[in-house]
């Protein structure tokens, strides 16, 4: 696991207060993942849907040989569906294991200092305020951090199987 | 850790295994000089080994186990108790090992001077006993156990080699084989082959340990001797056993893997397979490829490779049952019954995963045979069965499966006592136990939590059982099934795969996505065409299919995994076109319908993402040799999903659920929702539950007091409490229990004592009542039980309930009659109709409102049962429809039979609209409606 799965790593606080973020669009809105959870973006192609999971579970499909369960970030932050153009999916790893967050578009890296993230605002949606990380105030726009451990965290409904 | 003292660790586990099992089969048998050897062997290795990597603890108490066992074969009596101390010393070895093995090679910490104690002290008193059998010219066990403490004892003082010479029968058959032990021992040999076989009888142990013990202080001297003679073997055997592993030449043939190594190798195998499957998927679509022919080789070559490595990842059964005769042993001295257990097959073999995977259930039935399935000894003989019960282990190849059997000659499952069980755990109701069948109850036994031993014993009896068994057998794919005879035995057949990595599956599909049904559970395929000797037919509703005699359920795939596209479920399966894979799981036999059937592919099975786990529709997913995924049915799950969908005893039940439907039809009697409480008085109240907006609990302290009348603030607003009874009052601590009815923003709570259940049941009003507040009795869950009258209680909350909309609406006022036979709908929706601010007349037939419409009433609506008898409301509405008098009077259908059909020919009668009988809202909204549009043309 990176240490920048954690709030405030010790070693990362003393080698540099920048994180490096990937923006993803989704909604219109911006959205940051720390780059070093990102493993691949990619075009989800013939996503096989899987009956009775939940309605964010967009489906599986293989990438490079490899399982991904896809999760439908407009479905997971209760979004329309989008009209029209080509999603995009940002690979990530959580337990070992492999899954894709389908979003609108990937944008840049941006890297930004972890000091200016400011706690969620209170009144925001509590769907979305479950996800987020904090919010960085850029030039223009608002992103909010997307944190990976809650988003799927709080996707498995059941204990993890003990097997 | 080294790998030299990893190897050691991995070495001595195994040892260790077989010395357990040896020692028990030793115990039955210890004139078998080939098992003591063998034990004796692998104690020593262990020893030395422990001595030579600097491991003092483990040498310890190894050398006093082997002191001990070196008495064994010096001819001393092998008693139970002497058995059971080497067994322990085992176990704690094994416990030291372990530790070993986490504390990366240091030894614990740890005082081991009692048990090797212990063990000295065997081996004194064996010593003692040999000296004394010797003496007592008796066979030394019988000697032991018959001869007065001072014979022994005076026969220690007096050992002599000569004089044993005659007397020696204690001993077992000597060694034949065995060579270069020293003279004094080659003596004792030689003595003890003239003397003839003692018969080899446990003694018992209390008593000889009692003996024993008196003379221990005597025979000290005269036990130096033996232990130098030990001591003396062992050096023996010392110079022996390596040329004994040379000469076993096994040992040279075969290499330790790291399991690791074979889990990489069988991944790699199987990434292979997968390729290869997508390279001649590839080939399939170029009709004449030059890579044709080099492909096929491939292939080949793959297929022999996946055999192969599979091969080395299979290992005999008897791996997993290594620990049994332990178990056995120990569980046969806990419940004091003799317990013989018999094992079958033990070469078979199988895969090292689903080996671990089984060895757990398999402990686990076993004991759960020893404790509930054999009997006491003495009803055993009771029951003139042999005194000792037997369990056997069987394992067997048929098809790709390996069969696995737990047998017992026991008294075999209590069919009424887990019927009973069933009942008082709510799991069926008395009357579905009575219908089924014996082999549907045995069932039962696999329920979570359940357990039928009366008691709880430390072997079982927990209730924790036999669901984690089925569960942990059905993970691997497996099924575990029960046969039980009363009086005869039971017996558990668990059926597992061979391997679990790949899998032969049939790929089909529904609804335009492709599954992967494993081949193992499937049982045929049926084409469904029209002509063809198979159909589907129908009861009611439910599709079946005949096949050989024998109606099988069906249902369509697309249905079970909820992706049907189409709007009417029902109609998922066309009659007369469709495959059908007839499924086997347990003893549950079903058809799936499938939309089609491609091929056969062998898959390798991936495991879904954690966050798919819960799903059990599904086992696993995989990457097919087109490149994309496709999920792997669980036909486990498919069988329960089926079980909730249709009978399997659809067979049997056919007739009386045609009977049944029909009745239902003919009566309009259909089941309903009702809530049963208790309020006032100790026997059950019932208030239909559509009526009902909420259940809430308030806290006491919120219930205040204003102007006379008891009322809390709910949502926003005042909502006044009502009481069934007047001059009742809430309780006064805690929390107090209501219904909540609300209309139109207005909610009133009757304050209840205890809410008891929500039931479906029929509801018939047997008996009516004069009672304000009671409609009348009916039978309920068979107890009488009154039927509240909501009319009654909504005025009690506001006196304007039925007023307040008139006044709104007073000049618009409709007139409308309700015509329905039953009168509990009449009491109940009159208030609700008044509440809407209509004036309602009600009569309880077609021909009562025929009467008063020819009597010149005018009503502006008419509100009209379906289901009554002599003129049903169909008939009703065509009559009203022909007349031009009443041609225009807007009339609402009002049935509990809502189905498609139904409102068609409601259309066809001339109903304007079609409602439930219990949708309130939608009876008031419907009759909104035709006003509505009513007035719309008027103006």
């Amino acid at each position: 696991m990176s240490v920048l799965e954690h709030k405030l790593p010790d070693d990362q606080e003393t080698a540099s207060d920048m994180i490096q973020y990937v923006t993803v669009v989704i909604g219109g809105q911006l959205f940051g993942l720390p780059i070093s959870q990102v493993h691949d973006v990619f075009v989800p192609e013939s996503v096989t849907r899987v009956p009775k999971s939940a309605p964010e579970v967009q489906g599986v499909l293989n990438l490079r040989g490899r399982i991904v369960t896809a999760i439908n970030m407009r479905r997971r932050l209760h979004l329309p569906p989008l009209k029209d153009g080509q999603m995009m999916a940002v690979g990530i790893e959580y337990k070992q294991e492999s899954y894709g967050l389908v979003i609108d578009t990937v944008g840049e890296v941006l890297t930004l200092p972890s000091a200016s993230a400011e706690p969620n605002p209170s009144n925001l949606d509590r769907r979305w305020a479950e996800i987020s990380g904090g919010v960085h105030r850029l030039e223009g726009q608002l992103m909010v951090i997307l944190d990976v451990d809650r988003l799927l965290g709080s996707m498995f409904t059941e204990p993890m199987a003990a097997a | 850790m080294d790998d030299l003292l990893r190897e050691f660790i991995t070495e001595t586990n195994e040892s260790l295994d077989v010395v357990d099992v040896e020692l028990v089969k030793f115990e039955q048998e210890p004139n078998n000089a080939t098992i003591l050897d063998n034990i004796f062997r692998l104690v020593h290795t262990i020893k030395g080994t422990c001595g030579f990597l600097g491991l003092p603890r483990l040498e310890g108490i190894a050398h006093a186990a082997e002191t001990l066992m070196g008495k064994f074969r010096d001819g001393a009596p092998v008693t139970q108790e002497a058995v059971s101390l080497i067994l322990i010393s085992i176990d704690q070895i094994k416990e030291i090992l372990n530790e070993l093995e986490s504390a990366e090679g240091e030894e614990p910490e740890g005082d081991d001077s009692e048990l090797i104690g212990k063990l000295e002290n065997m081996s004194a008193k064996a010593d003692a006993a040999m000296a004394g059998g010797g003496e007592e010219e008796a066979p030394a066990a019988e000697a032991v156990e018959d001869a007065p403490a001072e014979e022994p004892a005076a026969a220690a003082a007096e050992v002599e080699p000569d004089i044993n010479v005659p007397d020696q029968a204690l001993e077992r058959p000597l060694r034949p084989g065995e060579v270069s032990l020293d003279e004094l021992e080659r003596a004792f040999q030689e003595t003890e082959i003239e003397v003839e076989v003692a018969e080899p009888e446990l003694i018992d142990v209390d008593e000889a340990h009692d003996e024993v013990e008196d003379i221990e202080p005597e025979p000290a001297p005269a036990a130096a001797a033996p232990k130098a003679e030990a001591k003396a073997k062992t050096e023996v055997k010392d110079a022996k056993d390596p040329e004994k592993k040379k000469g076993g030449g096994v040992s040279n043939q075969s290499i330790r893997v790291a399991v690791d190594t074979l889990e990489h190798l069988m991944t790699m195998v199987s990434e292979l397979v997968l390729t290869r499957n997508q390279l001649l998927e590839i080939v399939r679509r170029h009709e004449d490829s030059e890579f044709k022919v080099p492909l096929q080789r491939l292939s080949n070559v793959t297929a022999e490779l996946q055999e192969g490595v599979m091969a080395t990842r299979m290992q005999p059964i008897g791996n997993a049952w290594q620990k049994l005769p332990r178990i056995v042993r120990d569980l046969s001295q806990e419940l004091e019954k003799p317990i013989d257990l018999e094992m079958i097959g033990a070469d078979t073999e199988l895969d090292r995963q689903v080996l671990e995977m089984i060895k757990d259930p398999l402990t686990h039935m076993v004991r759960n045979s020893a404790d509930h399935g054999l009997e006491r000894p003495e009803d055993r003989r009771a029951a003139g069965k042999p005194e000792k019960g037997t369990i056997t282990l069987a394992a067997y190849h048929e098809g790709g499966h390996i069969i696995i059997e737990v047998r017992d000659d026991g008294k075999g499952i209590d069919v009424d006592r887990v019927k009973a069980k069933v009942v008082e755990r709510g799991l069926a109701s008395e009357a579905e136990v009575d219908k089924m069948t014996d082999a549907q109850i045995h069932k039962f036994i696999f329920a979570a939590g359940f357990s039928t031993a009366a008691k709880v014993t430390s072997v079982s009896g927990r209730g924790v059982g036999m669901d984690v068994v089925r569960n942990n057998i059905e993970l691997i794919g497996g099924t575990v099934d029960l046969r039980s005879t009363a009086g005869k035995g039971s017996s558990f057949i668990i059926k597992i795969p061979l391997t679990l990595a790949i899998v032969s599956t049939l790929i089909v599909e529904a609804s335009g996505d492709r599954f992967a049904i494993p081949q193992l559970s499937v049982v045929e395929l049926v084409r469904v065409q029209t002509n063809s000797e198979h159909r589907i037919e129908r009861i009611k509703d439910t599709p079946v299919l005949r096949l050989r005699n024998k109606l099988l359920p069906l249902v369509h795939l697309s249905q079970l995994l909820d992706i049907y596209e189409g709007e009417d479920v029902e109609k998922a399966i066309d009659s007369d076109n469709g495959f059908i894979v007839v499924m086997q799981v347990g003893s549950q036999t079903f058809g799936v319908v499938v939309d089609g059937v491609f091929h056969t592919e062998e898959i390798v099975v991936k495991p879904m993402s954690t966050m798919l786990r819960a799903l059990d529709m599904f086992s696993g997913n995989t990457i097919l040799g087109d490149g994309s995924v496709i999920m792997i049915i669980d036909p486990n799950g498919i069988a329960s999903a089926m079980a909730s969908h249709a009978s399997s005893a659809v067979a049997e039940n056919q007739e009386d659920e045609q009977e049944d439907l029909q009745r239902k039809a003919m009566t309009g009697q259909n089941a309903i929702s009702l809530l049963l409480f208790r309020a006032g008085a100790p026997e059950p109240k019932a208030v239909p539950l559509s009526l009902v907006t909420r259940l809430e609990e308030f806290e006491v302290s919120k219930i205040e007091r204003s102007n006379g009348r008891d009322l809390v603030q709910y949502r926003g607003a005042l909502m006044p409490l009502v009481y069934v009874n007047e001059g009742d009052c809430h309780k006064t601590e805690g929390t107090q229990p209501m219904l909540v009815f609300s209309d139109a923003g207005r909610s009133m709570g009757l304050v209840v004592d205890e809410i008891v259940d929500i039931v479906e049941d029929r509801m018939n009003i047997e008996v009516g009542s004069e009672r304000p507040g009671i409609l009348g009795s009916a039978v309920v869950k068979e107890r009488a039980t009154e039927i509240i009258d909501l009319g009654f209680y909504l005025p009690q909350a506001f006196e304007d309930w039925f007023m307040r909309k008139e006044m709104d609406i007073a000049s618009l006022t409709k007139k409308v009659l309700f015509v329905d036979d039953s009168s509990f709908f009449r009491n109940m929706l009159t208030p609700v109709l008044k509440a809407a601010g209509y004036d309602v007349t009600t009569c309880v037939g077609p021909q009562q409102a025929f009467e008063l419409l020819e009597n010149g009433d005018k009503f502006h609506a008419i509100v009209s049962d379906i289901e009554m008898p002599e003129i049903n409301g169909f008939e009703f509405c065509e009559s009203l429809r022909r007349d031009p008098r009443f041609r225009n009077i807007p009339v609402l259908a009002l049935s509990s039979m809502v189905t498609p059909a139904s409102i068609e020919r409601g259309r066809q009668a001339g109903f304007d609209d079609y409602v439930a009988k219990f949708d309130r809202p939608g009876l008031i909204a419907a009759l909104k409606d035709v006003f509505s549009g009513e007035m719309g043309a008027a103006a």
